[in-house]
C-alpha cells in the first residue's frame, strides 16, 4: 500500500497540463503509441523504443535531414568489398563524462549477435564476417569480424561485398554501448532511465512506465550547440486515433498521426494535413506449396489479371499520397544513381476480363476441375486488412466466379496461420530494415524464413546470389531488375499499396524529419519558433 | 466467524488455482506464440529465445514451474516488454486503476442507488421515465462511444472558453479523474438504477411497509428505515464483482484518456500472447474477485441481520 501511495504521489507531482509547445524554453510535449517495449540496444527491434533511442544514443553515423548519410560518432570513413574502417571523433562522450571508443562499439556488436542475447534483429549484422555463424553458436563472439585498431579505430572485416554497410551502422542495433553500466546492472539494463547511459544529444530524465516519457538536452553531446530543442516531453501514452487528435486539437501536443477516422476530422478542421511515405509495401501472398491450388500459375495469372491496384488506392482508400503497388520494390527503393523505379520501371498491368477468363479455363484444365474449391483469404484484423479482404472477395467472386472466404484473425494468431501456411492468398505488408533494395528482394528467397507463401524458384535464388555478392552496382541493379519482372511474370505476389502516413504538426515546429531508417519521427535538429 | 472466513479463503484459494491453470492450459491452446512476430527469425534465434524464456521445455514441465514460481508471488518477466517484471506491472498499474475505479464506483454506486429508489418512488411520473430512457441509453451505448463523445465534448468546452478547464487526457492531478470516472461508472450506474428501481418497488409493496405507514411514521422514515435497508441487498450482491471488475482497469477508457492503469495490460496482453502477464494480471484479477465475494457476503451479515453467516453463531 506504502508503494502504491508514493507511486501515486511520483505521479501526481511529475504531471501538469501539457503545454504543445514552450518556445521560450524550447520544449514540446508529444504521446507515444505504446509503452517502449525495449531500450536496451541489443534486443530492441520495433519503433516505438527506436523513436526513444535515436534521440538520446547515437551510432556511428546518422541519417540527416535530406535522407542522406552523416557524420554521428564517426568523423569520417571508407569502405572497400572486404571491409571497412571508421575513424572516430575524440570528443564524442557518454552522458557520465567518459570517452566513447571503438571498444564500445566492439562490445555491442558482440552482444547483438551472442546466441544467448537472442536479439531478432542479429540478422543485421549478417554482412560484418563469421556473424551468422556466431548467432547459430558454431564460432565465439570474439570471432566478430570486427576490431577496435585503437580507442578511435574502428576496423570491420565482411561476410560479403555489402554497398551499404556504412548506413547500416545508423541502425538501433549498430549503436555502442558501455561494458561496465552493462555489467553494473545486468538483466535490468536500460529497464529505467537510471539504469544506461547515452552518447546522443537528449538523455531520457524520466520515464514513468505506461505513463510518460522525458528527455533533456545532453550537455555532454559532442554537438551540443547544435540541438535546439531543451526537452522532449512525451506526456501521454496512448495509440486512440482520436484520443491523439483531441490531444493535437487542444494544444497538448506538437504532433499526431492520423488514421482514418481522424483525418476527415483534421481536415475539416483546416489542419495542414503533411505525408510520409513509410516505404513499407502492401501484397496479397500466394500460397505456392503444392497442396494449394494457388500453387498453379495460370490461377495466379488469372486472379492478377482482374486485380487493379488502382481501383484499390483511388476508390476505396481514399487517403492521399498512398501509391498503387506495381512492384516489389516501393518508390523509396534507391538504384544505381536515383530511384530505383525510375531507372528500371516496373511493367504496368491493365485489368482484362477476357485474358482472366482464358487464364481461369487453363487453371481449371491443369488441376482437373469444373469449379475451383472456395479460397482462404487470410487477413488479420486491422480494418484496413479487412477492407482489402472484402474487396478481393467481391472482385474474384464478380468477374471470376471464384469464391473466396475470409479467415479474419488477431494478429499474433495471423502469423502463425501465415507461418503454418494455412490459406491460398494472405494480405501482407513488409517494412524495409535497411537501405538497399535487397531488403525486399530477398523476402522471396527460398531458405528465407519471412517467405511465408513458399515461393521457391531457383532462377530467384540465383538472382539473389547474384546481387548479394556483387558490390557492381551494375550487376547488382540488373538483378534486382530481374527479380522485379520476375515476382510480376511469375504472379509472386499482387502488390496492393505503398504506405503513406498523415500527420498533422505544430506550425511553430521545425526541423522535424521522418527518416525511413534509424528511428522515426527525427526532432534532433528540430526547434520551435514562432511563423510570425 | 473466524473459522467460516479462513474457509471461506482457503475455498477461494482453490478456486484461484482452477482459475490459473484454466487460463494456462487455454492461453497454450491458443495458436501463435509470444515470440511470433511480423518479422520471422531464423530458427537458431527462435531457439535461442525459446531457451530463454523456457518455452522449449514441454508444456507439464513448463506449468510446474508457473506454479512453483506463483506460490512465490513470481510471475516472472514479460515477454512483450523486455525486462520488465510483471509484478512491477501490477504494482506500478493496479493503483491507478484503483483510484479510477473507487472513483467511478462512487459515482455509480451514489447515483445508483438515489436514482433508483426516487424513480422508484414516482414511478410512471414524467422525470421517472425520462431517467428510465437515459439509463436504457446508458447501458445500450458502448463505453468507447461514450469515451470519445466526453473526451470530444472536453475539447470544445475549453475551446469554446478559451482555457483548459478540464485536462483531455492524461494522469496526474484529481481533475484527471472526474470525466474518466464517470465514463467508466456510467454503465454500472444505469445498471445499478434499474436494480434499485426494480428492487425498492418490490419493497414498497411489501406489507411491512403498510404497517410502518400505518402506524404514523413519516415518510422520509419509512424510506430510510425500511424500503431504502431492505432494497439494497440485491445491489450489494451486484457490487461485489463490480468493485473487482471495475478496479482492474477499464481498457477503454484508458486508451482514450491515456491513462497509465491496469486495463490496459490486461487487453494487450492477450493480444500479445504476452504468457506471463495474462497470467500475472488474471490470477490477481482472480483472487482479488475471491476476496470481495468473501467481504461482500460479511456486510451482507451486517445489512440483513436475518441472514447470519454459516457457522457464525458457535
Amino acid at each position: 500500500m506504502q508503494t502504491a501511495l508514493l507511486f501515486l504521489f511520483l505521479v501526481m507531482s511529475a504531471a501538469v497540463s501539457a503545454q504543445a509547445i514552450d518556445v521560450a524554453k524550447q520544449r514540446i510535449t508529444l504521446t507515444l503509441d505504446a509503452e517502449p517495449p525495449s531500450l536496451n540496444t541489443f534486443t530492441s527491434s520495433d519503433a516505438i523504443s527506436s523513436e526513444i533511442l535515436v534521440h538520446v544514443m547515437e551510432g556511428l553515423v546518422q541519417y540527416g535531414p535530406d535522407g542522406k548519410i552523416m557524420p554521428a560518432v564517426a568523423a569520417r570513413w571508407s569502405s572497400d568489398n572486404q571491409g571497412a574502417r571508421f575513424w572516430l571523433r575524440k570528443d564524442a562522450r557518454w552522458s557520465d563524462g567518459k570517452p566513447v571508443t571503438a571498444h564500445d562499439f566492439v562490445f555491442a556488436w558482440q552482444q547483438v549477435v551472442a546466441p544467448a542475447t537472442a536479439s531478432q534483429y542479429a540478422f543485421i549484422f549478417n554482412p560484418v564476417k563469421n556473424a551468422a555463424a556466431i548467432t547459430r553458436g558454431e564460432l565465439p563472439v570474439s570471432a566478430l569480424g570486427v576490431r577496435a585498431v585503437n580507442d578511435y579505430e574502428l576496423e570491420v572485416l565482411f561476410e560479403r561485398p555489402c554497398p551499404y554497410f556504412v548506413s547500416l551502422t545508423a541502425w538501433v542495433s549498430y549503436y555502442p554501448a558501455r561494458r561496465d553500466i552493462v555489467a553494473k546492472w545486468g538483466r535490468a539494463y536500460a529497464a529505467d532511465h537510471d539504469k544506461a547511459v547515452y552518447n546522443g544529444p537528449f538523455t531520457l530524465a524520466r520515464w514513468v512506465h505506461g505513463a510518460e516519457i522525458l528527455m533533456r538536452r545532453n550537455p555532454q553531446y559532442w554537438n551540443n550547440a547544435a540541438t535546439r530543442l531543451n526537452e522532449i516531453h512525451y506526456a501521454y501514452v496512448t495509440k486512440d486515433e482520436l484520443a491523439k487528435f483531441n490531444l493535437f486539437k487542444n494544444e497538448n501536443t506538437a504532433y499526431t498521426t492520423l488514421s482514418l477516422g481522424s483525418l476527415d476530422s483534421a481536415m475539416q478542421a483546416g489542419y495542414r494535413v503533411e505525408q510520409f511515405q513509410t516505404a513499407a509495401l502492401f501484397f496479397l501472398e500466394f500460397n505456392h506449396r503444392p497442396a494449394h491450388v494457388t500453387a498453379n500459375l495460370a490461377l495466379r495469372k488469372a486472379i492478377q489479371a482482374v486485380y487493379d491496384p488502382d481501383m484499390v488506392v483511388y476508390k476505396m482508400m481514399g487517403r492521399p499520397g498512398t501509391l498503387p503497388g506495381r512492384s516489389l520494390f516501393p518508390m523509396t527503393v534507391r538504384g544505381h544513381k536515383g530511384r530505383f523505379r525510375d531507372e528500371y520501371p516496373a511493367r504496368r498491368l491493365k485489368p482484362d476480363l477476357a485474358t482472366a477468363q482464358r487464364w481461369l479455363a487453363q487453371a481449371k484444365q491443369e488441376l482437373g476441375v469444373d469449379q475451383l474449391p472456395p479460397l482462404t483469404l487470410l487477413a488479420s484484423d486491422s480494418p484496413l486488412s479487412i477492407e482489402q479482404a472484402e474487396y478481393l472477395q467481391f472482385l474474384l467472386n464478380k468477374t471470376l466466379g471464384i469464391s473466396v472466404q475470409i479467415d479474419v484473425q488477431t494478429f499474433k494468431q495471423f502469423i502463425a496461420k501465415r507461418g503454418k501456411g494455412e490459406f491460398e492468398i494472405s494480405v501482407a505488408g513488409w517494412g524495409p530494415d535497411y537501405d538497399d533494395a535487397m531488403t525486399f528482394a530477398d523476402l522471396f528467397a527460398s531458405w528465407n524464413a519471412n517467405n511465408r507463401g513458399r515461393y521457391n524458384n531457383p532462377a530467384y535464388d540465383a538472382l539473389i546470389e547474384q546481387a548479394g555478392n556483387s558490390a557492381d552496382p551494375a550487376v547488382r541493379f540488373a538483378a534486382f531488375a530481374a527479380m522485379q519482372q520476375l515476382i510480376q511474370d511469375d504472379v509472386v505476389i499482387l502488390p496492393i499499396y505503398e504506405e503513406v502516413d498523415l500527420y498533422l504538426r505544430h506550425p511553430a515546429l521545425k526541423g522535424l524529419y521522418r527518416p525511413v531508417f534509424g528511428g522515426d519521427l527525427n526532432l534532433r535538429f528540430a526547434w520551435l519558433e514562432h511563423s510570425e | 466467524m473466524i473459522s467460516w472466513i479462513i474457509r471461506r479463503l482457503f475455498a477461494g484459494l482453490v478456486t484461484v488455482w482452477f482459475i490459473a491453470t484454466a487460463t494456462f492450459f487455454a492461453m497454450h491452446l491458443v495458436p501463435g506464440n509470444p515470440l511470433d512476430n511480423e518479422k520471422a527469425v531464423a530458427p537458431e534465434i527462435r531457439a535461442n529465445l525459446e531457451k530463454r524464456y523456457g518455452l522449449d521445455k514441454p508444456l507439464l514441465a513448463q506449468y510446474g514451474i508457473f506454479l512453483g514460481n506463483m506460490a512465490r508471488g513470481d510471475f516472472g518477466i514479460s515477454f512483450a516488454q523486455e525486462n520488465r517484471e510483471v509484478n512491477d506491472i501490477l504494482r506500478e498499474h493496479f493503483p491507478v486503476s484503483a483510484v479510477l475505479g473507487i472513483t467511478a464506483l462512487l459515482f455509480a454506486s451514489i447515483g445508483g442507488i438515489l436514482g433508483g429508489a426516487l424513480t422508484a418512488h414516482f414511478r410512471g411520473r414524467v422525470a421517472d421515465r425520462l431517467v428510465m430512457v437515459a439509463v436504457i441509453a446508458a447501458i445500450s451505448v458502448p463505453g468507447f462511444v461514450v469515451a470519445a463523445l466526453a473526451q470530444l465534448a472536453i475539447v470544445n468546452m475549453n475551446s469554446w472558453h478559451g482555457s483548459q478547464l478540464l485536462p483531455v487526457a492524461g494522469w496526474g492531478s484529481p481533475s484527471h479523474i472526474w470525466v474518466p470516472a464517470l465514463v467508466l461508472g456510467l454503465g454500472t450506474l444505469a445498471y445499478l438504477t434499474r436494480l434499485m428501481r426494480s428492487s425498492m418497488l418490490e419493497v414498497m409493496s411489501a406489507d411491512h411497509i403498510v404497517t410502518a405507514r400505518a402506524k404514523g411514521l413519516s415518510a422520509m422514515q419509512v424510506f430510510r428505515r425500511h424500503e431504502l435497508r431492505n432494497a439494497l441487498l440485491p445491489v450489494v450482491t451486484e457490487l461485489g464483482p463490480t468493485v473487482a471488475a471495475i478496479t482492474t482497469g477499464g481498457f477503454v477508457v484508458e486508451l482514450v484518456f491515456a491513462i497509465p492503469g491496469m486495463g490496459r495490460y490486461f487487453v494487450q496482453a492477450v493480444q500479445q500472447l504476452d504468457y506471463t502477464v495474462i497470467m500475472g494480471t488474471t490470477v490477481f484479477y482472480g483472487a482479488f474477485l475471491v476476496l470481495v465475494v468473501v467481504v461482500v457476503d460479511i456486510i451482507y451479515g451486517f445489512i440483513d441481520p436475518r441472514i447470519r453467516l454459516y457457522g457464525a453463531d458457535q
